[in-house]
């Protein structure tokens, strides 16, 4: 029975494997300020081992190259310095959870993310140079993310912000449903360049629940797309200046040239209440 | 206020006694009572009266009775004058019946069902106050064995270790927000668990910057639907994460903490703007099964560089033991399950009253089901809703929990007499509310001391119960189920509890 | 323990399994056969999506030799079953040939059964004659699986195979030698994180009736809905997972009512009434009417699956998308999986990745693109 338990009790699909910090020194390329690391046959743990080993070093640049599925890049990076920052550049596929909780770092992704990119980040940036999946942003609550082609469900959902600290989220294509759903904060900006003339955006339940923030849609969208807390509105001087602002940044990073981009028609989605559900009981 | 409504109180003065020092008007932001000046007397609305007794308590003559109102509608069991009264509010607004504490139906309580063992003859029971008496608890997950090298004298442990988290004794403050409670009643519970030597739950509303130095040792932190809070210190400054999935008052369902209660202070504390409502959506928008519930643990670990335990709450619900497996397996080193009595700052009622299953028959089917697949010790149990003495602590153990989370005991050691308004926000006692005027009544430092002597009496009697079956260190007691007998259970309840019947 | 049994009270029912999982599919539209490493590779990449408690694979085109035959894959726990199923299958089939699928006794798996393999024509006498050969495989296969303690019949379908087991899917594929001995052009996969029995081989996926095979991610809320549904129509659900529940589903609509998948998927997720009001008259009227004739079979919850059968396989997610799903293609493969990493191990240079909206089939079908139809409503 005992070995029936070993055996059955409990597999640890994510720790059981996992090599130690001397086992996985070959996969890293050390090179005075930056390092490389191979993650091919890196299992998810042992990848951020390594980022944290090497951030903790004094390394300020990671280059992560064969990435394919590994989570949680970027999240062990709560460090005992406050000020150290670490970009690391990822060429593949990183998987869940990329950058969650994120701690002031910065991520560039060459290739398409996966689900839950930033959730419940904190500061920094990321910048995928492809598409990212559902719950892009989820409960996001400082920093910026850059998104270069479409992302999948639920994007933005429930950022948040607060005086002080405001997070950014562009995406040069378009979004699934439920996009902003419950936002509470936060500026959101969609371009929809990969749309073709005239084609409006593919979200249903645009900001469904939302109760702060704001979303600057470029394009077209139909009023049954809108979430029923949603209110559209033109773009006053103000937001065409942020609107700019992010926008000159995300053609920075992709290599794009922000003119035509901004003459494209922008509306202004707000909510209609900071408080959607004050009416609902009975007390 | 509504109409066609029969008042739930009736507030009795007696006239002889009363002074007109008119400290009951002050004591009552329901504004219960005034002074009459024409008629040189206190005058009372008892129909905004929520029985709280807060000027019952502090009248200095005696002078006030408030008790539940006697008018009746013709009996009727089925139509009761609380569905009369609901139905009624409903036609008026519209709306989802609110309330605040535990469900208050008579469903069956088990602990009461049960009695506990004492040595007699064959054993000796054991005198707690000059013999050792241990209450020390470990929460965490336990490696199934051991490698140990001893050489040279010297001990190195070869096993691979998981965070654990020891609390003096075995009960622990549950779940209760900054901003569904006031910041004094907050800070108490961090206090008196702290100074008690075991820890509160900051539930999901974070924790003030200013209290993680002093307090997150003893802080369970919460990363909840809203993640309120949840930045990477607040997790990094705890002594356990908690992923909150469910509450017993109100399973499969979310919250929102409204506008108006979203002061300057819990703003930056949540990380909201100030004034909006704090939405909880029902599910974790990134769990929506259990490899995802795996992954946010991953995730939590990952975030505090695997240096705490992960605690998953959960509501008790019809397939509670599936689902704790599936939490140990997806990598919990704690479940929580709170039952179908847990409190709550606000919940509709019809969910509070109707959703999930007793605590009891909850814990019994978990720990039977991960002792059977093997995986017990690579949790602990957490049992919460409705432990209302150390009695029901004891039973709880026996019936396999690690420790409890008590939530109602302890607001009511602070002052709550519970009323149901916490959702008001017009807490007399200074608990549940955000109004700075009420919230200062309590003192963090009294509120702490009585929280602590709580803890304090119960820890007592746990020992004295341990001491009268033999047992010195409460692991014994831990699925102990010998030591329990039901009373006046069908043959089904006694089965799922896995206990036998009293004389059996 | 194989299979589960019925039961006289509902209220003496098994609780029902909830898992989640990590699926994936690969199909070459030319129908062109090629071995297991893509398949098995791309689970070993998503291995934290399961538990280790489950695992199994669905390859199709894999029997060439035997095609025109039922290849029934039958678990036994002890040889007494063996002897009782054999004698049931002597009476109401003609066993071309039969041997014991080859496993590797070097892989520690728990409590393997007994696991063989018989290429079977019906025998059908009397009044059975009026029976097509799928519902006489069918009703034999309810029997057996219903009637005989201790074994299972977990594949029944034509020149197609499931072979799945307890252990991480890399496991079983070593333990049944998937990767050395056979070729198909369609492969399935599962990975199973169940919160249910541990070691119960019939549990783990590909569920299969028929050539009909389902991996499965999510739980179904609707379940019970679902199965007495499928109850009402000779459904006998004995391994309580929701798997089992589709797999009859899909069996009911598309076997014997003929539904296509475009139909089919319509079914299990239906358009949410908020855009069916939006939608043109026509549409509009078929969605209103599916919905109200079929509203047993919307699967309601969490869920994505992957339904294949010969020269044909489709994705498809609940209709607000609690799951994931991620299609690629590469010149004539397609690629589905609950993560694009997984595709992207096996096969780093697609030509397109892309994630259908929730409800929208993805359907890859030998000869045919018409997996590019989900592309316009894709991200």
């Amino acid at each position: 029975m005992n070995n029936l338990n070993v055996r059955f009790g409990l597999r640890d699909m994510f720790l059981d494997g996992v090599r130690p910090a001397a086992a996985l020194i070959k996969y890293v390329n050390i090179n005075g300020q930056s390092a490389e690391i191979d993650a091919l046959d890196l299992k998810h743990k042992e990848l951020n081992d390594l980022l944290r080993a090497v951030a903790l070093q004094g390394i300020s640049k990671v280059t992560v190259k064969n990435v394919f599925g590994q989570r949680y890049i970027g999240t062990r990076l709560y460090l005992p310095d406050p000020e150290k920052r670490l970009e690391i550049r990822i060429s593949g596929n990183p998987g869940n959870d990329l950058g969650a909780f994120l701690n002031g770092h910065r991520i560039i992704v060459f290739g398409n993310a996966q689900d839950g990119v930033g959730n419940t980040m904190d500061d920094g940036e990321i910048i995928v140079h492809g598409r990212a999946g559902d719950i892009a942003a989820m409960s996001m609550r400082g920093g910026k993310i850059f998104i270069r082609d479409n992302v999948g469900y639920r994007a933005a959902i429930h950022m948040k912000e607060y005086p002080g600290k405001v997070p950014v989220l562009v995406i040069g294509g378009t979004a699934q449903d439920f996009f902003g759903e419950y936002m509470a904060g936060g500026i959101v900006i969609l371009l929809g360049l990969t749309l073709k003339e005239n084609e409006p955006h593919k979200a249903h339940y645009i900001g469904t629940g939302m109760h702060g923030g704001v979303i600057y849609l470029r394009g077209r969208v139909e009023e049954y797309q809108l979430g029923k807390e949603v209110g559209v509105r033109p773009l006053d001087d103000r937001d065409r200046a942020v609107v700019e602002r992010y926008v000159g940044e995300f053609c920075a990073h992709f290599g794009l040239s922000a003119g035509k981009i901004l003459q494209g028609e922008f509306r202004k989605l707000l909510p209609v209440s900071k408080r959607p559900y004050g009416k609902i009981y009975a007390y | 206020m509504y109409s066609y409504l029969l008042p739930e109180f009736i507030v009795e003065r007696r006239e002889d006694r009363c002074i007109a020092c008119r400290v009951c008007e002050r004591q009552c932001a329901n504004d219960v009572h005034a002074y009459d000046p024409e008629l040189e007397r206190m005058v009372s609305r008892a129909e905004a009266c929520v029985g709280c007794q807060r000027c019952a308590v502090l009248c200095p003559t005696g002078a006030l009775l408030i008790r539940p109102h006697p008018a009746e509608y013709r009996p009727n069991s089925s139509w009761t004058r609380e569905k009369l009264q609901d139905l009624k509010k409903q036609a008026e607004t519209g709306g989802v019946i609110l309330t605040g504490s535990g469900n208050d139906k008579p469903y069956r309580i088990y602990w009461d069902h049960l009695v506990l063992n004492a040595s007699q003859v064959t054993n000796p029971s054991i005198d707690p106050l000059r013999e050792p008496m241990e209450l020390k608890t470990f929460l965490g997950r336990k490696p199934d064995t051991l490698e140990i090298d001893l050489d040279n004298g010297g001990v190195k442990i070869e096993s691979a270790l998981h965070p654990n988290v020891p609390v003096a004794t075995p009960i622990v403050f549950s779940a209760m927000s900054y901003g569904a409670i006031s910041y004094q009643a907050f800070q108490s519970l961090a206090r008196a668990a702290k100074e008690a030597g075991t820890l509160f739950n900051t539930g999901e509303g974070g924790l003030p910057k200013e209290m993680r130095a002093a307090y997150g040792g003893n802080a369970i932190v919460q990363c909840a639907s809203g993640r309120f809070g949840v930045d990477p210190e607040y997790l990094n400054c705890a002594a356990v994460i908690e992923i909150k999935i469910g509450q017993g008052a109100k399973p499969g369902i979310g919250g929102h903490l409204p506008g108006e209660k979203v002061s300057e202070n819990i703003s930056v504390t949540r990380m909201i703007p100030r004034g909006t409502d704090a939405l909880s959506p029902a599910p974790q928008h990134d769990i929506y099964s259990i490899e995802d519930l795996s992954m946010l643990i991953y995730a939590l670990k990952e975030a505090t560089n695997y240096e705490k335990p992960v605690s998953v709450k959960i509501a008790a619900v019809h397939n509670v033991a599936a689902i704790a497996s599936g939490m140990v397996r997806a990598g919990a080193d704690i479940i929580a399950i709170d039952g179908l009595r847990g409190g709550t700052g606000a919940a509709p009622k019809i969910i509070r009253d109707n959703v999930g299953i007793p605590i009891e028959l909850a814990l019994a089917a978990v720990d039977k089901r991960l002792r059977e697949e093997g995986i017990r010790n690579k949790c602990s149990i957490l049992a919460a809703g409705g432990i209302r003495c150390s009695a029901d602590v004891v039973k709880a153990i026996a019936l396999g929990a690690d420790a409890v989370y008590i939530g109602t005991a302890a607001l009511v050691a602070m002052g709550c007499t519970l009323c149901q308004k916490c959702y008001t926000g017009k807490c007399n006692w200074g608990i549940c509310t955000q109004d700075p005027y009420l919230a200062k009544r309590l003192n963090p430092e009294i509120a702490g001391r009585r929280l602590v002597n709580l803890l304090h009496g119960w820890s007592h009697e746990i020992k004295e119960m341990l001491g009268g079956m033999g047992i010195n260190a409460i692991e014994s007691l831990r699925g102990n189920r010998e030591h329990l007998r039901g009373v006046g259970l069908a043959e089904w309840e006694l089965d799922v509890l896995g206990v036998k019947g009293a004389g059996e | 323990m194989l299979v589960k049994r019925c039961f006289a009270s509902e209220r003496r029912l098994p609780a029902k399994e909830s898992e989640a999982c990590g699926l994936f599919g690969v199909m070459d539209i030319t129908g062109k056969r090629f071995g297991g490493e893509m398949a098995i590779s791309a689970m070993k990449n998503i291995k934290v999506r399961g538990n280790g408690l489950g695992g199994g694979f669905a390859v199709y085109g894999l029997y060439p030799e035997y095609r025109d035959y039922y290849a029934l894959h039958i678990m036994f726990q002890n040889k007494m079953a063996k002897e009782q199923v054999e004698s049931y299958l002597v009476e109401n089939f003609n066993i071309v040939y039969d041997e014991e699928i080859p496993t590797n006794p070097d892989v520690n798996l728990f409590c393997p059964p007994l696991v063989w393999r018989y290429f079977v024509a019906p025998k059908k006498k009397g009044e059975e004659q009026a029976l097509s050969d799928d519902d006489f495989v069918v009703s034999r296969v309810m029997y057996i699986n219903t009637s005989i303690e201790d074994a299972c019949v977990f594949s029944s379908g034509k020149d197609m195979g499931v072979f799945k087991g307890v252990g991480f899917p890399e496991e079983i594929a070593a333990y049944f030698r998937l990767a050395e001995l056979y070729a198909g052009y369609l492969w399935t996969a599962h990975s199973r994180f169940p919160t249910n029995t541990p070691g119960w081989w019939g549990g783990a996926h590909p569920f299969s009736i028929l050539d009909w095979t389902v991996v499965h991610n999510g739980e179904i809320s609707s379940y019970g809905t679902n199965r007495r549904f499928l109850e009402m129509h000779n459904y006998y659900c004995t391994l309580f997972t929701d798997t089992e529940v589709m797999a009859y589903a899909v069996d009911l609509l598309m076997r014997r009512q003929g539904l296509p998948i475009e139909v089919v998927s319509r079914i299990f997720a239906p358009p949410l009434w908020d855009l069916i009001e939006h939608m043109e008259e026509r549409e509009k009227k078929l969605y209103s009417t599916l919905r109200m004739v079929y509203a047993p079979l919307l699967i309601n919850g969490p869920f994505t699956v992957i339904v294949a059968h010969q020269n044909e396989m489709f994705g498809l997610t609940d209709r607000i998308r609690l799951r994931p799903i991620t299609a690629g293609a590469k010149g004539d493969l397609v690629f589905l999986s609950s993560e694009e990493a997984a595709i992207r191990c096996v096969c780093p240079d697609l030509d397109l990745a892309w994630t259908p909206r929730g409800g929208e089939p993805v359907v890859v079908r030998q000869g045919s693109r018409d997996h590019l139809l989900s592309l316009p409503e894709s991200v």
